[in-house]
Formats: structure tokens, sequence, C-alpha cells
């Protein structure tokens, strides 16, 4: 669950005031809006990377609004990965555990599981310098999903990937929400991407939040009333 | 070398553009030609001076800068220096980019200008800066224990002004390109603000450490007005080999003066094409 209440973020001339929002356990919220509305804002706030002037926050029901990003439970797959260029993808699936000074065995086995679950053993010794778009948000998602989080943040994770490897990443999401049951909050500007896996879609407007009807995004041509929100929608016609 | 002030294109950075590059056409031939002939200048004025000192250098005389010993102990004390100040320049360029570049705080420009002080100043007035410094009491006190003025511990301290400055500008240039989502996404992950620093941070900054290391080498090599201001010209003593230039040339022995700088020359190339091999290596690790 996740709990945004009377929120306000000021971040120089940006600001977001009084947001309110609320995500129920183990629900896939697919987040779209305008470039530039707030929405990468909402979910670093939720992750603890920018501080509230005003507002809670609370996370699976414990208010984190005072808590350092490790301590809330949530995995981060930014845009582009971000992944550790000096790292091996074995080093990236075991970092959360390494932090938490698991002992070795525990890691390796976690390691294992995760990299056999995203299909990515064959990586496990190369870094990310030359791993396909695709392996490379993998290895993000892996490397969130660890240390077995509550929350899974995702913000425009696949913006740079082609149609083919666009598909199946969809379709492992999907498997990671219904094999964990973690709670997703899924920033995409990509109206095929929110069609396919948003319950509920909630759309930031004018710095607020509004609530829609999935069936809107197929039948207006223009749910948000925003041009930026056609990026990527290049095909299905809706 | 691919290393400047504030400036640093990495390896990926000039593949990924080498693959962008546009045909060369028939009619773009004179335009691009222009340019060649503008650059030649300066690249046949580099060949040149090294070319020149080649030419008339006797090798008699350069073997002499090593069986001297008053010229010996110049080579050693400018490599042995050079080293110290290239250690204590990274060592404080890293922390100082960090902070500039990962964290907002309140006089940061302010800061920032300070930083280019060392760059802009003239090296004349850095030297007599320090020396009067050291004329304050806890530039009295300070030498009381440790004594820097006309001393070895001068020589480093004048070296590492300049060369501290430069190492700082190519480590937040690297700082800069390192994506600030890695160290986001480490916190998320549990770690503390220092843990995502030793790392995540850290490792990423070490391509940078090799550029900033070679270019505080290279300032402190040829450091030359505050040497001469602060630690003095003593023989034996705080002589470096950019002041048995100036002292030989003072007393009109050109000829050992163009021995000197050619080992200048020789040392110098020799530590920036290791530097490259070690930045390369690093690069694959």
């Amino acid at each position: 669950m996740i709990d945004f209440k009377d929120i306000t973020i000021q971040l120089g001339a940006f600001s977001l005031e009084k947001v309110t929002l609320h995500i129920p356990t183990g629900a896939y919220a697919v987040l779209m809006g305008r470039t530039g509305c707030g929405k990468t804002t909402l979910l670093e706030a939720a992750c603890g990377l920018r501080p509230l002037k005003a507002g809670r926050i609370q996370l699976m029901g414990r208010d984190v609004t005072a808590l350092p990003p490790g301590q809330r439970g949530i995995g981060l797959v930014p845009q582009d990965g971000a992944l550790f260029t000096t790292m091996s993808v074995e080093d990236h699936l075991g970092f959360a555990l390494r932090v938490r000074n698991h002992p070795r065995k525990v890691i390796r086995a976690r390691v294992e599981e995760l990299a056999d679950w995203l299909g990515i053993t064959h990586l496990l010794k190369r870094r990310p310098q030359g791993l396909s778009g695709g392996e490379r948000q993998r290895v993000a998602i892996g490397r969130a999903m660890a240390a077995h989080p509550d929350i899974l943040c995702l913000d425009e994770p696949f913006s740079a990937l082609d149609e083919e490897t666009h598909a199946d990443m969809l379709e492992l999401l999907r498997r990671v929400h219904r094999e964990t049951g973690v709670t997703v909050m899924h920033i995409t500007h990509n109206r095929r991407e929110a069609r396919a896996l948003a319950n509920p879609l909630i759309v930031l407007r004018d710095g607020q939040v509004v609530e829609h009807d999935l069936d809107s995004i197929g039948t207006t041509p223009n749910p948000t009333n925003d041009d930026s929100v056609e990026d990527n929608d290049d095909v299905n016609g809706f | 070398m691919s290393v400047g002030q504030g400036q640093r294109t990495t390896a990926e950075q000039e593949e990924r553009n080498a693959m962008h590059l546009l045909p060369v056409r028939r009619a773009d031939v004179p335009f691009l030609l222009a340019l060649a002939l503008i650059a030649s200048v300066y690249i046949i004025l580099i060949i040149g001076i090294l070319a020149a000192k080649v030419f008339y250098v006797e090798l008699p005389l350069v073997g002499e800068v090593f069986t001297n010993p008053g010229y010996r102990y110049a080579v050693i004390l400018s490599l042995l220096s050079c080293s110290v100040t290239t250690v204590l320049s990274v060592w404080i360029a890293v922390p100082t980019a960090y902070l500039m570049t990962r964290v907002s705080f309140f006089g940061k420009r302010l800061v920032d200008a300070i930083l280019d002080i060392p760059i802009v100043l003239p090296p004349l007035v850095i030297g007599l800066g320090l020396l009067m410094l050291f004329q304050t009491p806890p530039g009295v006190w300070i030498q009381q224990h440790v004594r820097f003025t006309y001393a070895i511990p001068g020589l480093i301290l004048a070296q590492f002004m300049v060369a501290c400055a430069f190492a700082t500008r190519t480590m937040m240039a690297t700082f800069t390109e390192i994506n600030p989502r890695q160290e986001q996404v480490a916190v998320t992950l549990g770690c503390s603000r220092s843990q995502a620093f030793w790392m995540v941070v850290l490792p990423e900054a070490r391509r940078g450490m090799i550029p900033a290391a070679t270019i505080a080498w290279a300032r402190a090599m040829g450091e030359f007005g505050p040497v001469l201001v602060f630690a003095g010209t003593t023989r034996m003593r705080t002589e470096v080999m950019p002041t048995t230039i100036f002292l030989e040339l003072q007393v009109g022995n050109l000829g050992m003066a163009t021995a000197v700088a050619v080992v200048m020359l020789v040392t110098s190339l020799a530590v920036l094409v290791l530097m490259r091999i070690a930045g390369r290596g690093m690069r694959m690790m």
C-alpha cells in the first residue's frame, strides 16, 4: 500500500501542492501525465529521495516520511537502468544483500535464483557495457527485487527498447508482479504499456491526481489532455 | 592525452562520436583543408620545439645530468616531489569534487570561484602568497614544527597549490559524467550515503583519477614560479629540473639547460604514456 497524504514538494521553481494518492497493496499502478508534471518527483518522494515540505507518506501501513530510502522496503528501476558500470551482473543482483551483510552463501543462492527467474544466468559474469537494452533492464529489475521489497518503483523503464523487447519486458513485469505480489508504481508515457499493465491507471494533471478508468485510454483520443502522453505511442491506434 | 581543465572525453565517447561522423565528400575538401592548415600551424610548432631540443642537445651533457650529483639530485627531487604532489592532489581533489558536484550548499558558487584562483592567478603571485602566509602567526607556528620555506615540504606545497586545482577540475568533470541515479539506486538498496560513495561512486570515479593524476603530475613537473619564490633554488636542497634550466640559462650554459630540458621531456612523456596505459587497464577492469 502506498499512501501520500497532502504532500507538498518544493524543488526550486517547481512545486507539487497537497497531492493525495492511494495505491492499494498488490496493485499495479501506472502513473501518466505531461512531461514535467511531477510524476518522477512523486516516485522519488516515495523512495525517500526528495524531501517533503509538508504531508506524510505511508508505505504498507508504516509511516516512512522520516525514514531513509534504504529502510522503506522499496526497489527502484530508473529510466536508463542506471547500472553500476564497474560491477558484474552478479554483483548487481547481490548488491542489496551485500549491503545488508548477509552471509556469502545466502547471497549466492539469491543471485542464482534471481538470475534463473529473469533468464540472465548466462550474463552473470558480464559487465553492463555491451548488454542489450532488455538485458540491462532485467538486471535493474533483479537488483531492485533482490531484497524482497514490498514496493517496486519503475520510472519509464522501457522507453528506449525496441518493439519486440518491449513486449517481452511487459510480459516479464506481469510475471514479477503476479509471482511476488509486489505493489508497483510504474511511470510511463506509453499508452500501450499502461493498457497492458495498469490497475489502476493514475493520471497527474495540474499537480493533482486523477484516477482514470482504463477503458478511457481506449476510447478517448487523449485521456490526459496532453501531447506528451502520445510519446512512444505508435501502435494499435488508441 | 585526453585530459584538460574541466573537460575530458572518454574513450567510449570518442568511439560513439566516431560512429556518427559525416563522410568526407569532394565538395568538403577545400573547407576541411583550410581547417587543417590552421590546425597544422600549432601542431608544427609543437613538433618544432621538440625537434629543436633533440637536434641541439649534446648527448655527453645528457649523460652528465645523471653523473653529476647536483643535476642528478634535481632529477630525483623532481620525480619524487611530483609523485608526492600528485598523490596529495588526487587525494584532496576527489572529496572536493564530490562535494562540488553532488551536494548543494550555501555559497557553492563562491567556493567554485575560489577553486579557480590557483588556475588564473600568476604563478609568481601564488609563491609570494605562500611566503606571506608562512609569515603570519599560524604559519610561523607550523614552521616551528615543519619547515616549509626554502625546504622540500615548501617545494611540494608550491607544486600542490596549482596541481590540485587542475586535478579538482578534472575530477569534477568525472563526477558530473557519472549518472546520479546510480547513487540514488544504491541508497534505495540500503546504502548509507558514505556506503554509496565507497561502493558505487568512487569505483565509477576511478576512470577520472588517471587523467586527474596525469594533469597534476604534468603541472607539478613544470611548476617554476611558486617554487622559485617559496622554495628557493638552492642546489642539492630544493633544486628541481625547471630551476636547473633557469639557473643554467642565467649563467649562459645553454647546452646544459637543453640537456636537462630533454631529460624533463623524456621523463614527462614516459609518465604520460604509462598513465595512459594504466588508464586503459582501468577501463577494462
